[in-house]
């Protein structure tokens, strides 16, 4: 590996440090060395120079690696459904430097030796991996975890997502614990008592498909719940996958009057409707359920006016023995960290969201709300880079999915915007073909 | 090409001229039901295969002895366990299935979809015989071919349908099929057991029973299932009975000459009084009659043979 790296004529975006310019980006030792705007770059580069990797970014899009903040890689456990390895794979072909992973593998991670088997996992990954410790022991609900020693082994925030935490005095309790490590809570936010049989969206499509409906307020009542008790106890909270127009109004709520919420949003929840699970396809199952046009207005008006800081895929594989079965019985969730990119950017094309915005979303905005160190390119900075292709028309095929699981119901789909080249620390960990 | 798709997996499906061609060919079976020898050679050779993933006598029997009566070898196999459950894809179930080269399929199942996720794997012919709280196509043209019957119409004529309409597959066919042809359906019940967004189908929400049936001439109670009462959707039995059951009193407010439709079985005295059930009105018996005669018909247009040769 060349020591010193240089992106050059590419388009620079990164909101965190304000810059929108066709610049030089120069690479030392693994981090960002300097930035100069090409137009007034006179530095040799050297061409051909031993040591010297010059990377042509002439007419690409270049920003900072982006973070997913919600994944979940499925080891230990599941390795049949995916691994750290290629869900990290996955992660690199779509864009992403760093990805987090949800805590409800098998054993959950619970506890430092699980932590520890992740990372030792992540070291040969071809992105950098950071998990989520549990909230609860076994994703129970009973009893916290230790979060200090999670902590200490690496975990950089606490999740029981795929469950609730259905106990109210027990959300309490992890909120003012974790505040006191110093790190968030994501909340997985949904009254099971409103979910019940529940499979997809309550509405008029339910109703018609005779599937057992979700209501909004299942999701609405709990992050309700959940700011009230960030409020009372100071702790610091983050919200999942926000899907409901009810929820991005409780936050913004809450956000003025200086409760401690952050909120993300995935690309399924503001590209499908409900209206996608007509024709029982169990690749249109996730929870939250897909909702209706109302909610997507809302959600991409938080996500403009920065109600909802972060875009996370909720990247969930699954096998064709949980999708390909009744769809009462199919798992919840999709994949998502090779569409996000794309799926996310037609949402600029059509208008509804400006490119410097969605770069924020998918880089510095997530990275400050766990309060993670990447996100930003600014000098100092490890070069986590991501080259985009905004021009590029792929579709979606099953055959070129790098995830283990092929479930998404974006197969087939023609996208625009490719990523072309991921770079880890100055590294390639991926190259479009 | 009589009918348009190779499946019959719900009303939703069909346009007022195929439910006309169904009901027009389920009257001239109806004849072979009343012979001596009841049986046409029309289907010999073909193999009917009777999936039932959800316990059933009368839906079963109906469709079995249509077949019969149509020279098909009929199959029954009745699984207690879904797919996901046993471990196995439905692909998988599909293609078992198909290894037994049979020429129609007729699936039940408590789960919503899972006859159209089966049809989408399966070369041969699928019938909807309920699937979940989603749809019952052939119990919706047996009950539309009773009324059609009986009042030589079902353009403009009022229907009331009384009851749990969430959980009902039933409703969901009716509705549809009887506003498809022009009637106007008027659906009622417990707030609770009203499926948001039902006028979507094709109805009106009416606030109570006597609202309801108030002029209609024809009445549909749907089988209350007694452990609703259990999941907070109903607080009695008692209560249900006497907000929503039909008797009597309640049914002098329905026009003169209205006729009373059940799906079957019933709880007598919850949603319907013996004496309305046994009453004049009461066509519960020439449904269960011309289920026979729509199964028959269906299997015919599906599978006798004039779909392939003008394919």
């Amino acid at each position: 590996m060349a020591n010193r790296v240089v992106i050059t004529n590419g388009r620079v975006l990164d909101p965190s440090i304000g810059l929108d310019e066709v610049s030089n980006i120069y690479i030392m030792g693994g981090r960002v060395a300097s930035i100069k705007a090409s137009a007034s770059d006179d530095s040799p580069l050297e061409e051909g120079a031993p040591g010297l990797d010059v990377i042509d970014a002439t007419g690409k899009l270049v920003v900072p690696g982006l973070v997913d903040i919600h994944t979940h890689l499925r080891e230990p456990g599941y390795e049949y459904k995916e691994t750290v390895s290629t869900g990290a794979g996955a992660a690199a072909a779509g864009g992403f430097t760093t990805i987090l992973c949800m805590a409800n593998t098998l054993p959950v991670n619970d506890n430092q030796s699980v932590t520890r088997y992740i990372l030792k996992q992540a070291e040969s990954a071809a992105v950098r991996v950071l998990p989520i410790g549990a909230v609860s022991l076994g994703l129970k609900g009973k009893t916290i975890t230790e979060m200090g020693e999670l902590k200490e082994a690496g975990c950089v925030a606490f999740s029981d997502d795929g469950m609730p935490v259905k106990d109210a005095g027990l959300m309490r309790r992890a909120l003012e614990y974790s505040a006191g490590v110093g790190k968030a809570i994501i909340t997985h936010a949904e009254e099971p008592e409103l979910v019940r049989d529940g499979v997809m969206n309550e509405g008029p499509v339910s109703t018609r498909l005779g599937l057992p409906g979700i209501p909004n307020v299942a999701e609405d009542s709990m992050i309700a719940r959940d700011i009230q008790l960030a409020e009372l106890t100071g702790g610091r909270l983050h919200v999942a996958h926000v899907s409901t127009r009810g929820g991005v109004d409780l936050i913004r709520a809450a956000q003025a009057r200086g409760v401690k919420v952050t909120a993300e949003v995935a690309p399924h929840h503001i590209t499908l409707t409900d209206s996608r699970v007509i024709g029982y396809d169990t690749n249109a199952k996730m929870n939250p359920p897909l909702r209706r046009d109302g909610d997507i207005e809302a959600l991409i008006e938080g996500l403009n006016d920065g109600t909802i800081g972060s875009i996370a895929t909720d990247h969930a594989p699954h096998s064709v023995i949980e999708k390909d079965v009744e769809f009462a019985c199919a798992a919840n969730g999709i994949i998502g960290l090779e569409t996000a990119f794309s799926l996310v950017y037609g949402l600029v094309l059509d208008g509804r969201l400006s490119l410097e915005r969605m770069v924020e979303a998918m880089t510095i905005s997530p990275a400050k709300a766990i309060g993670l160190e990447c996100g930003s390119i600014r000098v100092g900075a490890a070069a986590d880079i991501t080259i985009i292709d905004l021009g590029a028309e792929w579709t979606v095929e099953a055959d070129s999915i790098r995830s283990r699981s092929k479930n998404t119901p974006y197969i087939g789909v023609t996208m625009k915007g490719r990523v072309q080249q991921t770079i880890v620390g100055g590294k390639t960990v991926f190259t479009a073909s | 090409m009589p009918l348009t798709n190779k499946d019959m997996l719900g009303i939703e499906d069909l346009s007022p001229e195929e439910m006309e061609l169904i009901f027009d060919t389920a009257e001239s079976f109806k004849e072979v039901s009343a012979r001596e020898i009841k049986k046409v050679p029309t289907l010999r050779g073909r193999t009917i295969i009777n999936l039932f993933y959800e316990p059933s006598t009368r839906t079963r029997t109906s469709f079995e002895i249509a077949a019969k009566r149509m020279s098909a070898d009929a199959i029954n196999i009745s699984v207690s366990t879904s797919s996901a459950v046993k471990g196995e894809t439905l692909k998988d179930t599909a293609r078992n299935l198909e290894a037994m080269k049979p020429d129609c399929i007729v699936v039940r199942h408590a789960s919503a979809g899972t006859p159209e996720m089966l049809a989408k794997y399966l070369n041969c012919t699928v019938i909807n015989a309920g699937d979940g709280a989603h749809e019952h196509p052939s119990q919706a043209l047996l009950d539309i071919m009773t009324v059609r019957e009986k009042k030589g119409r079902i353009e403009g004529l009022k229907v009331a349908i009384i009851g749990d309409i969430m959980h009902s597959r039933v409703a969901r066919s009716n509705i549809v099929g009887f506003s498809r042809l022009g009637a106007e359906v008027v659906v009622t019940g417990p707030r609770t057991l009203i499926p948001v967004g039902i006028e979507e189908l094709g109805c009106t929400v009416a606030p109570n029973t006597v609202t309801a049936i108030k002029d209609a001439d024809v009445i549909m109670m749907l089988r209350i299932q007694l452990e609703r009462q259990g999941d907070s959707f109903l607080p009695s039995l008692r209560e249900y009975a006497t907000l929503w059951g039909l008797d009597e009193e309640k049914l002098k407010y329905a026009s003169d000459d209205v006729i009373i439709l059940h799906p079957g079985p019933i709880n007598r005295g919850v949603e319907i009084s013996s004496g309305v059930a046994d009453g004049e009105y009461s066509l519960i018996l020439e449904q269960v009659t011309n289920g026979v005669a729509i199964r028959m018909a269906l299997f015919y247009l599906l599978l006798g043979g004039t779909r392939e040769s003008s394919a």
